[in-house]
Protein backbone atom coordinates (compact mmCIF):
# COMPACT_ATOMS: atom_id res chain seq x y z
CA UNK A 1 0.00 0.00 0.00
CA UNK A 2 1.96 2.60 1.22
CA UNK A 3 5.65 2.60 1.86
CA UNK A 4 5.81 6.27 3.74
CA UNK A 5 2.94 7.90 4.60
CA UNK A 6 3.85 11.80 3.53
CA UNK A 7 0.38 12.97 4.08
CA UNK A 8 0.06 12.18 7.72
CA UNK A 9 3.49 13.84 7.81
CA UNK A 10 2.49 17.01 6.43
CA UNK A 11 -0.98 17.05 8.67
CA UNK A 12 1.25 17.16 11.42
CA UNK A 13 3.76 19.61 10.25
CA UNK A 14 0.87 21.81 8.89
CA UNK A 15 -1.51 21.19 12.02
CA UNK A 16 1.31 22.30 14.30
CA UNK A 17 2.61 25.53 12.08
CA UNK A 18 -0.87 26.31 12.13
CA UNK A 19 -0.44 26.87 16.00
CA UNK A 20 2.25 28.62 15.10
CA UNK A 21 1.18 31.49 13.20
CA UNK A 22 -2.51 31.74 14.69
CA UNK A 23 -0.19 33.19 17.79
CA UNK A 24 2.79 34.32 15.17
CA UNK A 25 2.64 38.06 17.17
CA UNK A 26 3.73 36.43 20.61
CA UNK A 27 5.80 33.50 19.31
CA UNK A 28 7.94 36.39 18.34
CA UNK A 29 7.21 39.15 20.70
CA UNK A 30 9.45 37.33 23.72
CA UNK A 31 12.68 37.04 21.39
CA UNK A 32 12.63 40.15 19.87
CA UNK A 33 12.12 42.30 23.00
CA UNK A 34 14.84 39.70 24.95
CA UNK A 35 17.19 40.28 21.98
CA UNK A 36 16.90 43.70 21.78
CA UNK A 37 17.38 44.16 25.80
CA UNK A 38 20.66 41.98 25.36
CA UNK A 39 22.38 44.57 22.58
CA UNK A 40 20.28 47.56 24.88
CA UNK A 41 22.57 46.05 27.92
CA UNK A 42 25.51 44.26 26.99
CA UNK A 43 26.11 46.32 23.28
CA UNK A 44 25.79 49.60 24.22
CA UNK A 45 26.12 49.56 27.85
CA UNK A 46 28.66 47.22 28.27
CA UNK A 47 30.06 46.60 25.01
CA UNK A 48 31.04 50.15 24.64
CA UNK A 49 33.88 49.52 27.06
CA UNK A 50 34.41 45.96 26.09
CA UNK A 51 36.70 46.54 22.66
CA UNK A 52 37.00 44.52 19.90
CA UNK A 53 37.25 40.25 20.08
CA UNK A 54 39.31 39.02 17.89
CA UNK A 55 38.96 42.24 15.11
CA UNK A 56 35.52 42.18 15.63
CA UNK A 57 33.26 44.88 18.34
CA UNK A 58 31.44 43.24 21.24
CA UNK A 59 27.38 44.04 20.08
CA UNK A 60 28.49 41.99 16.71
CA UNK A 61 30.73 39.34 18.62
CA UNK A 62 27.44 38.65 20.48
CA UNK A 63 24.78 38.35 18.04
CA UNK A 64 25.77 34.59 17.09
CA UNK A 65 25.67 33.50 20.82
CA UNK A 66 22.26 35.20 20.83
CA UNK A 67 20.93 33.58 18.16
CA UNK A 68 22.10 30.57 19.04
CA UNK A 69 20.49 30.53 22.85
CA UNK A 70 16.84 31.86 21.15
CA UNK A 71 16.55 29.21 19.06
CA UNK A 72 18.38 26.44 21.65
CA UNK A 73 15.58 27.29 24.01
CA UNK A 74 12.48 27.93 21.63
CA UNK A 75 13.65 24.58 19.78
CA UNK A 76 13.29 22.77 23.04
CA UNK A 77 10.07 24.43 24.15
CA UNK A 78 8.50 24.26 21.21
CA UNK A 79 9.52 20.22 20.73
CA UNK A 80 8.67 19.68 23.79
CA UNK A 81 5.05 21.37 24.18
CA UNK A 82 4.18 20.12 20.55
CA UNK A 83 3.83 16.63 21.54
CA UNK A 84 3.45 16.82 25.61
CA UNK A 85 0.08 19.01 24.41
CA UNK A 86 -1.63 15.77 22.44
CA UNK A 87 -0.20 13.41 25.36
CA UNK A 88 -1.79 15.94 28.18
CA UNK A 89 -5.20 16.69 26.79
CA UNK A 90 -5.73 12.63 25.27
CA UNK A 91 -5.92 13.08 21.92
CA UNK A 92 -2.68 11.52 21.34
CA UNK A 93 -4.75 8.55 21.07
CA UNK A 94 -5.37 9.46 17.73
CA UNK A 95 -1.99 9.38 16.78
CA UNK A 96 -1.13 5.76 17.92
CA UNK A 97 -3.79 4.56 16.56
CA UNK A 98 -3.11 6.53 13.00
CA UNK A 99 -1.50 4.50 10.12
CA UNK A 100 1.51 6.65 11.50
CA UNK A 101 5.06 4.69 11.77
CA UNK A 102 7.04 6.39 14.51
CA UNK A 103 9.38 8.55 12.16
CA UNK A 104 6.80 9.71 10.50
CA UNK A 105 5.20 10.93 14.01
CA UNK A 106 9.15 12.57 14.67
CA UNK A 107 9.41 14.38 11.13
CA UNK A 108 5.79 16.13 11.48
CA UNK A 109 6.70 17.52 15.22
CA UNK A 110 10.53 17.89 15.14
CA UNK A 111 10.04 19.30 11.88
CA UNK A 112 7.50 21.62 12.59
CA UNK A 113 9.42 22.68 15.84
CA UNK A 114 12.42 23.51 13.95
CA UNK A 115 11.21 25.45 11.27
CA UNK A 116 9.30 27.69 14.15
CA UNK A 117 12.74 28.03 15.60
CA UNK A 118 14.70 28.98 12.01
CA UNK A 119 12.35 31.60 11.66
CA UNK A 120 12.81 32.68 15.11
CA UNK A 121 16.74 32.77 13.95
CA UNK A 122 16.54 34.78 11.26
CA UNK A 123 13.79 37.45 13.03
CA UNK A 124 16.90 37.56 16.17
CA UNK A 125 19.05 37.94 13.83
CA UNK A 126 17.22 41.03 11.96
CA UNK A 127 16.84 42.34 15.08
CA UNK A 128 20.22 42.55 15.86
CA UNK A 129 21.14 44.23 12.51
CA UNK A 130 19.44 46.93 13.60
CA UNK A 131 21.81 47.51 16.53
CA UNK A 132 25.06 46.31 14.67
CA UNK A 133 26.43 46.14 11.63
CA UNK A 134 26.86 42.10 11.08
CA UNK A 135 29.06 40.06 8.15
CA UNK A 136 28.65 36.91 7.77
CA UNK A 137 31.35 35.08 6.07
CA UNK A 138 30.03 31.52 5.05
CA UNK A 139 26.03 32.02 4.86
CA UNK A 140 25.86 28.36 3.99
CA UNK A 141 27.33 27.35 6.96
CA UNK A 142 25.53 29.57 8.95
CA UNK A 143 22.14 28.48 7.99
CA UNK A 144 24.14 24.73 8.05
CA UNK A 145 24.74 24.87 12.09
CA UNK A 146 21.29 26.79 12.31
CA UNK A 147 19.09 24.14 10.96
CA UNK A 148 21.50 21.36 12.59
CA UNK A 149 21.15 22.83 16.18
CA UNK A 150 17.49 23.37 15.61
CA UNK A 151 17.12 19.82 14.50
CA UNK A 152 18.91 18.37 17.45
CA UNK A 153 17.60 20.48 20.06
CA UNK A 154 14.06 19.79 18.88
CA UNK A 155 14.18 16.04 18.77
CA UNK A 156 16.14 16.87 22.48
CA UNK A 157 12.85 18.78 23.33
CA UNK A 158 10.57 15.93 22.15
CA UNK A 159 12.01 14.12 24.31
CA UNK A 160 11.37 15.69 27.27
CA UNK A 161 7.97 16.06 26.09
CA UNK A 162 7.49 12.22 25.99
CA UNK A 163 9.21 12.20 29.32
CA UNK A 164 7.65 14.86 30.93
CA UNK A 165 4.75 13.72 32.72
CA UNK A 166 3.55 16.94 34.47
CA UNK A 167 3.91 20.65 33.78
CA UNK A 168 6.84 21.13 35.98
CA UNK A 169 8.75 18.30 34.42
CA UNK A 170 8.25 19.83 31.19
CA UNK A 171 10.24 22.99 32.65
CA UNK A 172 12.46 21.62 34.80
CA UNK A 173 14.77 20.89 32.21
CA UNK A 174 15.21 23.59 30.23
CA UNK A 175 15.34 25.73 33.53
CA UNK A 176 17.83 23.41 35.59
CA UNK A 177 19.96 22.24 32.65
CA UNK A 178 19.88 24.30 29.38
CA UNK A 179 19.75 28.11 31.13
CA UNK A 180 22.82 27.78 32.74
CA UNK A 181 24.56 25.72 29.85
CA UNK A 182 24.01 28.48 27.60
CA UNK A 183 24.62 31.16 29.68
CA UNK A 184 28.11 29.26 30.16
CA UNK A 185 28.03 28.21 26.39
CA UNK A 186 30.33 31.32 25.59
CA UNK A 187 27.86 33.35 23.96
CA UNK A 188 29.10 36.17 25.41
CA UNK A 189 33.08 35.61 25.86
CA UNK A 190 35.77 33.65 24.27
CA UNK A 191 36.40 30.38 25.99
CA UNK A 192 40.22 31.50 26.40
CA UNK A 193 38.63 34.84 28.04
CA UNK A 194 37.80 32.46 30.96
CA UNK A 195 40.54 31.92 34.12
CA UNK A 196 42.64 28.71 33.07
CA UNK A 197 40.62 25.14 34.50
CA UNK A 198 37.63 27.00 34.17
CA UNK A 199 38.71 26.64 30.11
CA UNK A 200 38.84 22.60 30.47
CA UNK A 201 35.77 22.56 32.00
CA UNK A 202 34.17 24.84 29.35
CA UNK A 203 34.92 22.07 26.99
CA UNK A 204 32.50 19.69 28.54
CA UNK A 205 29.53 22.25 27.43
CA UNK A 206 28.12 20.96 24.41
CA UNK A 207 26.61 24.32 23.78
CA UNK A 208 30.29 25.76 23.48
CA UNK A 209 30.86 23.67 20.18
CA UNK A 210 27.42 25.05 18.84
CA UNK A 211 28.57 28.57 19.61
CA UNK A 212 31.63 28.80 18.76
CA UNK A 213 30.78 26.64 15.57
CA UNK A 214 28.06 28.92 14.51
CA UNK A 215 30.37 32.00 14.93
CA UNK A 216 32.96 31.29 13.14
CA UNK A 217 30.66 30.91 10.29
CA UNK A 218 29.64 34.80 10.84
CA UNK A 219 33.64 36.11 11.39
CA UNK A 220 35.63 32.70 10.69
CA UNK A 221 36.61 32.74 14.24
CA UNK A 222 36.09 30.13 16.72
CA UNK A 223 37.16 28.39 19.92
CA UNK A 224 37.42 25.29 18.65
CA UNK A 225 38.46 24.20 15.61
CA UNK A 226 35.18 23.95 13.03
CA UNK A 227 35.12 20.28 12.62
CA UNK A 228 35.35 19.49 15.88
CA UNK A 229 32.05 22.13 16.92
CA UNK A 230 30.30 19.64 13.78
CA UNK A 231 31.39 16.84 15.04
CA UNK A 232 29.87 17.54 18.48
CA UNK A 233 26.25 19.07 17.24
CA UNK A 234 26.31 15.61 14.90
CA UNK A 235 27.06 13.37 17.88
CA UNK A 236 23.98 15.16 20.18
CA UNK A 237 22.32 14.84 17.27
CA UNK A 238 22.79 11.02 17.01
CA UNK A 239 22.33 10.45 20.72
CA UNK A 240 19.13 12.16 20.33
CA UNK A 241 17.97 10.17 17.53
CA UNK A 242 18.93 6.88 19.51
CA UNK A 243 16.69 7.85 22.36
CA UNK A 244 13.76 8.94 20.19
CA UNK A 245 14.19 5.52 18.40
CA UNK A 246 14.25 3.72 21.77
CA UNK A 247 11.36 5.69 23.11
CA UNK A 248 9.23 4.27 19.92
CA UNK A 249 10.78 0.51 20.20
CA UNK A 250 9.29 0.32 24.12
CA UNK A 251 6.66 2.86 23.85
CA UNK A 252 8.06 4.22 26.67
CA UNK A 253 5.22 6.57 28.10
CA UNK A 254 3.71 6.37 24.99
CA UNK A 255 2.19 2.68 25.64
CA UNK A 256 1.23 0.94 28.37
CA UNK B 1 -19.85 -14.07 6.76
CA UNK B 2 -16.26 -12.55 6.46
CA UNK B 3 -15.16 -11.75 9.36
CA UNK B 4 -13.27 -8.26 9.74
CA UNK B 5 -11.62 -8.83 12.99
CA UNK B 6 -10.23 -11.85 14.50
CA UNK B 7 -9.03 -11.49 18.31
CA UNK B 8 -6.80 -14.60 19.12
CA UNK B 9 -5.34 -15.39 22.83
CA UNK B 10 -5.16 -11.90 23.12
CA UNK B 11 -4.28 -10.64 26.99
CA UNK B 12 -3.11 -7.90 28.77
CA UNK B 13 -1.05 -7.69 32.09
CA UNK B 14 -0.28 -3.87 32.66
CA UNK B 15 2.56 -2.92 34.37
CA UNK B 16 1.28 -2.49 38.17
CA UNK B 17 0.73 -6.47 37.58
CA UNK B 18 -3.37 -6.56 36.70
CA UNK B 19 -4.38 -8.86 34.62
CA UNK B 20 -6.84 -6.83 32.94
CA UNK B 21 -7.40 -9.20 30.04
CA UNK B 22 -7.40 -12.92 30.22
CA UNK B 23 -6.63 -14.47 26.60
CA UNK B 24 -9.77 -13.25 24.46
CA UNK B 25 -10.78 -15.28 21.01
CA UNK B 26 -13.49 -13.05 19.38
CA UNK B 27 -14.35 -12.73 15.85
CA UNK B 28 -16.16 -9.90 14.40
CA UNK B 29 -18.45 -10.53 11.25
CA UNK B 30 -18.32 -7.77 8.62
CA UNK B 31 -21.22 -5.55 8.81
CA UNK B 32 -22.27 -6.50 12.16
CA UNK B 33 -23.04 -4.35 15.06
CA UNK B 34 -21.60 -6.14 18.47
CA UNK B 35 -22.42 -4.54 21.81
CA UNK B 36 -19.87 -5.20 24.40
CA UNK B 37 -21.00 -5.42 27.51
CA UNK B 38 -19.31 -5.18 31.12
CA UNK B 39 -19.39 -3.44 34.30
CA UNK B 40 -17.38 -0.93 35.65
CA UNK B 41 -13.46 -1.89 35.33
CA UNK B 42 -14.30 -5.61 33.18
CA UNK B 43 -11.69 -4.95 30.73
CA UNK B 44 -13.97 -2.85 27.39
CA UNK B 45 -11.33 0.00 27.36
CA UNK B 46 -8.14 -2.29 27.81
CA UNK B 47 -9.68 -4.67 24.78
CA UNK B 48 -10.38 -1.71 22.35
CA UNK B 49 -6.97 0.09 23.28
CA UNK B 50 -5.22 -2.88 22.30
CA UNK B 51 -6.90 -3.67 18.81
CA UNK B 52 -6.33 0.12 18.07
CA UNK B 53 -2.84 0.10 18.95
CA UNK B 54 -3.04 2.22 21.96
CA UNK B 55 -1.85 -0.27 24.68
CA UNK B 56 0.83 -3.26 23.95
CA UNK B 57 -0.61 -6.97 23.87
CA UNK B 58 1.10 -8.92 26.55
CA UNK B 59 -0.06 -11.67 24.13
CA UNK B 60 -2.09 -13.12 21.01
CA UNK B 61 -2.83 -11.80 17.50
CA UNK B 62 -5.32 -9.28 16.12
CA UNK B 63 -6.28 -9.75 12.41
CA UNK B 64 -8.23 -6.57 10.87
CA UNK B 65 -9.87 -7.29 7.60
CA UNK B 66 -7.06 -10.10 7.34
CA UNK B 67 -4.24 -7.24 8.04
CA UNK B 68 -1.88 -8.24 11.03
CA UNK B 69 -2.33 -5.10 13.18
CA UNK B 70 1.48 -5.05 14.47
CA UNK B 71 3.42 -6.51 11.46
CA UNK B 72 1.02 -4.57 8.43
CA UNK B 73 -0.13 -2.16 11.18
CA UNK B 74 -0.86 0.48 8.56
CA UNK B 75 -3.56 -1.34 6.34
CA UNK B 76 -5.18 -2.63 9.76
CA UNK B 77 -4.93 0.72 11.32
CA UNK B 78 -6.13 2.37 7.91
CA UNK B 79 -9.33 0.23 8.08
CA UNK B 80 -10.12 1.65 11.59
CA UNK B 81 -11.89 4.03 13.34
CA UNK B 82 -12.29 4.69 17.72
CA UNK B 83 -14.28 7.15 19.47
CA UNK B 84 -12.64 6.72 23.17
CA UNK B 85 -14.29 6.88 26.30
CA UNK B 86 -12.78 10.01 27.33
CA UNK B 87 -13.48 13.30 26.11
CA UNK B 88 -10.00 14.48 24.01
CA UNK B 89 -10.11 17.17 21.53
CA UNK B 90 -7.76 19.76 19.86
CA UNK B 91 -9.65 22.35 22.29
CA UNK B 92 -7.99 25.71 20.05
CA UNK B 93 -9.06 24.16 16.99
CA UNK B 94 -11.85 24.24 15.06
CA UNK B 95 -13.75 20.98 14.09
CA UNK B 96 -13.07 21.60 10.13
CA UNK B 97 -9.58 21.57 11.27
CA UNK B 98 -9.58 18.60 13.45
CA UNK B 99 -11.22 16.47 10.54
CA UNK B 100 -8.84 17.20 8.16
CA UNK B 101 -5.95 16.61 10.43
CA UNK B 102 -7.38 13.57 11.44
CA UNK B 103 -8.10 12.61 7.14
CA UNK B 104 -4.08 13.40 6.94
CA UNK B 105 -3.21 11.15 9.79
CA UNK B 106 -4.84 8.28 7.72
CA UNK B 107 -3.43 9.34 4.77
CA UNK B 108 -6.19 10.17 2.85
CA UNK B 109 -6.27 13.07 0.17
CA UNK B 110 -8.79 15.88 1.05
CA UNK B 111 -12.27 15.61 0.84
CA UNK B 112 -14.46 18.70 2.05
CA UNK B 113 -17.61 16.86 0.93
CA UNK B 114 -17.57 14.47 2.81
CA UNK B 115 -16.29 16.36 5.56
CA UNK B 116 -19.12 18.71 5.37
CA UNK B 117 -21.68 15.62 4.98
CA UNK B 118 -20.40 14.32 8.43
CA UNK B 119 -20.32 17.52 10.12
CA UNK B 120 -24.48 18.41 8.49
CA UNK B 121 -25.16 14.59 9.99
CA UNK B 122 -23.92 14.97 13.20
CA UNK B 123 -25.60 18.93 13.29
CA UNK B 124 -21.94 20.48 13.67
CA UNK B 125 -21.89 22.50 10.58
CA UNK B 126 -23.06 25.59 12.22
CA UNK B 127 -20.39 25.36 15.16
CA UNK B 128 -17.33 24.48 12.30
CA UNK B 129 -15.61 27.04 12.94
CA UNK B 130 -16.00 27.39 16.12
CA UNK B 131 -13.13 26.89 18.49
CA UNK B 132 -13.74 22.91 20.19
CA UNK B 133 -12.89 24.57 23.31
CA UNK B 134 -16.44 26.27 23.38
CA UNK B 135 -18.77 23.52 22.15
CA UNK B 136 -20.62 21.74 24.62
CA UNK B 137 -19.88 18.68 26.01
CA UNK B 138 -22.79 16.12 24.13
CA UNK B 139 -20.89 18.58 20.95
CA UNK B 140 -17.64 17.58 21.79
CA UNK B 141 -18.12 13.95 21.68
CA UNK B 142 -19.75 14.44 18.09
CA UNK B 143 -16.53 16.30 16.70
CA UNK B 144 -14.79 13.03 18.33
CA UNK B 145 -17.21 10.86 16.40
CA UNK B 146 -16.61 13.25 13.04
CA UNK B 147 -12.82 12.89 13.57
CA UNK B 148 -13.38 8.99 13.99
CA UNK B 149 -15.41 9.32 10.62
CA UNK B 150 -13.34 11.31 8.88
CA UNK B 151 -11.17 8.53 7.26
CA UNK B 152 -14.40 6.08 6.08
CA UNK B 153 -13.32 3.41 8.32
CA UNK B 154 -14.60 0.31 7.73
CA UNK B 155 -14.65 -0.83 11.60
CA UNK B 156 -15.79 1.32 14.26
CA UNK B 157 -14.91 1.02 17.53
CA UNK B 158 -17.31 3.31 20.08
CA UNK B 159 -16.29 3.36 23.43
CA UNK B 160 -19.22 3.99 25.55
CA UNK B 161 -21.05 6.52 22.95
CA UNK B 162 -23.77 7.57 25.05
CA UNK B 163 -22.54 8.08 28.05
CA UNK B 164 -23.53 11.45 29.37
CA UNK B 165 -25.36 12.01 27.01
CA UNK B 166 -29.02 13.46 26.96
CA UNK B 167 -32.08 11.04 25.88
CA UNK B 168 -32.24 13.21 22.25
CA UNK B 169 -28.55 12.85 21.26
CA UNK B 170 -28.80 9.26 21.98
CA UNK B 171 -31.15 8.54 19.69
CA UNK B 172 -29.58 10.17 17.30
CA UNK B 173 -26.38 8.35 18.09
CA UNK B 174 -28.50 5.36 17.75
CA UNK B 175 -29.95 6.58 14.46
CA UNK B 176 -26.28 7.44 12.94
CA UNK B 177 -25.05 4.12 14.48
CA UNK B 178 -27.86 2.40 12.03
CA UNK B 179 -27.06 4.34 9.27
CA UNK B 180 -23.46 3.47 9.42
CA UNK B 181 -24.03 0.02 8.99
CA UNK B 182 -26.55 0.30 6.30
CA UNK B 183 -23.63 1.58 4.80
CA UNK B 184 -21.24 -1.44 5.81
CA UNK B 185 -19.44 -0.41 8.13
CA UNK B 186 -18.83 -2.55 11.34
CA UNK B 187 -19.73 -1.45 14.30
CA UNK B 188 -18.23 -2.40 17.56
CA UNK B 189 -19.83 -0.56 20.60
CA UNK B 190 -19.23 -0.87 24.83
CA UNK B 191 -22.44 0.27 27.22
CA UNK B 192 -23.48 0.06 30.20
CA UNK B 193 -26.73 0.58 28.94
CA UNK B 194 -28.06 -2.66 28.77
CA UNK B 195 -31.43 -1.35 26.72
CA UNK B 196 -28.82 0.02 23.83
CA UNK B 197 -27.74 -2.85 23.54
CA UNK B 198 -30.92 -5.04 23.59
CA UNK B 199 -32.27 -2.01 21.14
CA UNK B 200 -28.91 -1.63 18.65
CA UNK B 201 -26.73 -4.80 18.46
CA UNK B 202 -26.72 -8.13 16.57
CA UNK B 203 -24.67 -9.83 18.49
CA UNK B 204 -23.47 -9.08 21.93
CA UNK B 205 -20.48 -10.50 24.03
CA UNK B 206 -20.59 -10.23 27.72
CA UNK B 207 -17.05 -9.29 29.17
CA UNK B 208 -16.28 -9.46 33.30
CA UNK B 209 -13.15 -9.37 35.15
CA UNK B 210 -10.88 -9.72 32.16
CA UNK B 211 -12.68 -12.56 30.80
CA UNK B 212 -15.13 -13.05 27.76
CA UNK B 213 -17.70 -14.70 29.11
CA UNK B 214 -20.31 -14.97 26.21
CA UNK B 215 -20.56 -14.24 22.97
CA UNK B 216 -24.40 -14.50 21.54
CA UNK B 217 -26.28 -13.69 18.80
CA UNK B 218 -28.66 -11.09 21.03
CA UNK B 219 -31.96 -13.10 19.51
CA UNK B 220 -30.43 -16.43 20.94
CA UNK B 221 -29.02 -14.89 23.47
CA UNK B 222 -32.64 -13.70 24.97
CA UNK B 223 -34.36 -17.24 23.70
CA UNK B 224 -31.23 -18.82 25.20
CA UNK B 225 -31.11 -17.43 28.59
CA UNK B 226 -34.71 -16.08 28.85
CA UNK B 227 -37.19 -16.17 30.99
CA UNK B 228 -40.44 -15.42 31.35
CA UNK B 229 -42.69 -14.57 33.44
CA UNK B 230 -46.38 -14.83 34.16
CA UNK B 231 -48.39 -12.58 36.65
CA UNK B 232 -51.68 -13.81 37.82
CA UNK B 233 -53.79 -11.25 38.87
CA UNK B 234 -56.24 -12.33 41.93
CA UNK B 235 -59.97 -11.28 42.59
CA UNK B 236 -59.79 -11.68 46.35
CA UNK B 237 -56.08 -10.77 47.86
CA UNK B 238 -54.71 -13.77 49.70
CA UNK B 239 -52.99 -13.98 53.05
CA UNK B 240 -50.12 -16.42 52.12
CA UNK B 241 -49.25 -18.73 49.47
CA UNK B 242 -51.54 -21.62 49.32
CA UNK B 243 -49.89 -25.11 50.40
CA UNK B 244 -50.97 -26.62 47.65
CA UNK B 245 -48.81 -24.54 44.85
CA UNK B 246 -45.73 -24.98 46.90
CA UNK B 247 -44.89 -26.92 44.03
CA UNK B 248 -44.86 -24.41 41.44
CA UNK B 249 -42.58 -21.97 43.44
CA UNK B 250 -44.29 -18.78 42.97
CA UNK B 251 -44.34 -15.72 44.85
CA UNK B 252 -46.94 -13.70 46.19
CA UNK B 253 -46.66 -10.40 45.52
CA UNK B 254 -48.41 -7.18 45.40
CA UNK B 255 -49.64 -7.54 48.91
CA UNK B 256 -51.35 -10.65 48.11
CA UNK B 257 -52.83 -9.49 44.89
CA UNK B 258 -51.58 -11.48 42.35
CA UNK B 259 -49.20 -14.41 41.94
CA UNK B 260 -45.64 -14.32 40.31
CA UNK B 261 -44.64 -17.50 37.90
CA UNK B 262 -40.96 -17.27 36.39
CA UNK B 263 -40.14 -19.89 34.29
CA UNK B 264 -37.69 -20.74 31.37
CA UNK B 265 -39.09 -20.52 28.15
CA UNK B 266 -36.82 -22.81 26.63
CA UNK B 267 -37.32 -25.82 28.86
CA UNK B 268 -39.47 -28.55 27.09
CA UNK B 269 -42.85 -28.52 29.74
CA UNK B 270 -43.66 -25.17 31.55
CA UNK B 271 -46.13 -26.35 33.95
CA UNK B 272 -48.95 -23.85 33.14
CA UNK B 273 -51.55 -25.49 32.50
CA UNK B 274 -51.32 -28.03 35.30
CA UNK B 275 -51.33 -24.84 37.51
CA UNK B 276 -53.97 -23.01 36.08
CA UNK B 277 -55.70 -26.33 36.71
CA UNK B 278 -54.78 -26.27 40.38
CA UNK B 279 -55.58 -22.59 41.00
CA UNK B 280 -59.08 -23.47 39.66
CA UNK B 281 -59.38 -26.63 41.64
CA UNK B 282 -59.01 -24.38 44.99
CA UNK B 283 -61.39 -21.61 43.95
CA UNK B 284 -59.36 -18.62 43.29
CA UNK B 285 -60.48 -16.72 40.96
CA UNK B 286 -57.96 -14.68 38.36
CA UNK B 287 -59.06 -11.77 37.34
CA UNK B 288 -55.99 -11.05 34.56
CA UNK B 289 -53.06 -12.43 33.62
CA UNK B 290 -49.87 -11.06 31.72
CA UNK B 291 -46.53 -12.61 30.61
CA UNK B 292 -43.45 -10.88 30.42
CA UNK B 293 -39.98 -11.97 28.55
CA UNK B 294 -36.80 -11.24 30.75
CA UNK B 295 -34.53 -8.18 29.40
CA UNK B 296 -30.74 -8.57 28.39
CA UNK B 297 -30.54 -6.55 32.03
CA UNK B 298 -32.08 -9.83 34.05
CA UNK B 299 -29.24 -11.92 31.87
CA UNK B 300 -26.95 -9.17 32.48
CA UNK B 301 -27.10 -9.79 35.77
CA UNK B 302 -27.56 -12.82 36.78
CA UNK B 303 -24.49 -13.71 34.30
CA UNK B 304 -21.88 -11.31 36.15
CA UNK B 305 -23.22 -12.76 39.57
CA UNK B 306 -22.71 -15.93 38.79
CA UNK B 307 -19.48 -15.22 37.80
CA UNK B 308 -18.75 -13.20 41.26
CA UNK B 309 -19.76 -16.41 43.25
N1 LIG C 1 -3.29 2.32 32.74
C1 LIG C 1 -3.65 1.38 33.59
N2 LIG C 1 -2.79 0.89 34.50
C2 LIG C 1 -3.15 -0.08 35.35
N3 LIG C 1 -4.37 -0.63 35.39
C3 LIG C 1 -5.28 -0.18 34.50
C4 LIG C 1 -4.97 0.84 33.55
N4 LIG C 1 -6.07 1.07 32.81
C5 LIG C 1 -7.01 0.25 33.26
N5 LIG C 1 -6.56 -0.51 34.28
C6 LIG C 1 -7.31 -1.54 35.01
O1 LIG C 1 -7.70 -2.54 34.10
C7 LIG C 1 -9.01 -2.99 34.40
C8 LIG C 1 -9.88 -2.87 33.19
O2 LIG C 1 -10.06 -1.51 32.89
P1 LIG C 1 -10.88 -1.01 31.63
O3 LIG C 1 -10.69 0.45 31.52
O4 LIG C 1 -10.53 -1.84 30.48
O5 LIG C 1 -12.38 -1.34 32.09
P2 LIG C 1 -13.75 -1.01 31.36
O6 LIG C 1 -14.44 -2.30 31.14
O7 LIG C 1 -13.53 -0.16 30.19
O8 LIG C 1 -14.51 -0.22 32.51
P3 LIG C 1 -15.53 1.02 32.38
O9 LIG C 1 -16.85 0.44 32.08
O10 LIG C 1 -15.50 1.61 33.74
O11 LIG C 1 -15.02 1.94 31.34
C9 LIG C 1 -9.48 -2.18 35.59
O12 LIG C 1 -9.31 -2.95 36.74
C10 LIG C 1 -8.56 -1.00 35.61
O13 LIG C 1 -8.35 -0.55 36.91
MG1 LIG D 1 -14.06 1.71 29.68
Amino acid sequence: MISVNWRAMSAIYRFELARFFRTVGQSLATPVITTSLYFVVFGAAIGGRMGEIDGVSYGAFIVPGLIMLAVLTESINNAAFGIYFPRWTGTSYELLSAPVSPIEIVCGYVGAAATKSMILGFVTLATARLFVPIEILHPGWMIGFLALTAVSFCLFGFIIGIWAQSWEQLSVIPMLVVTPLTFLGGAFYTIDMLPGVWQTVALFNPIIYLVSGFRWSFYGNADVAVGISLAATMGFLCLCLAIVSWIFRTGYRLKQ
Amino acid sequence: MRNILEIDGLCKTYASGLQALKPIHLSIREGEIFALLGPNGAGKTTLIGLVCGLLRASGGTVRVGGFDHASDYRQARALIGLVPQELATEMFETPMAAMRFTRGLFAKPPNQRLIEELLRGLSLWDKRSDRIQTLSGGMKRRVMIAKALAHEPRLLFLDEPTAGVDVELRRDMWALVRGLRERGVTIVLTTHYIEEAEEMADRIGVINKGELVLVDDKSALMRKLGSKRLTLHLQQPLPELPTELAAWSLNLIDQGNAFEYVFDINAGNNRIPELLNRINSLGIGIRDLSTEQSSLEDIFVSLTRREAA
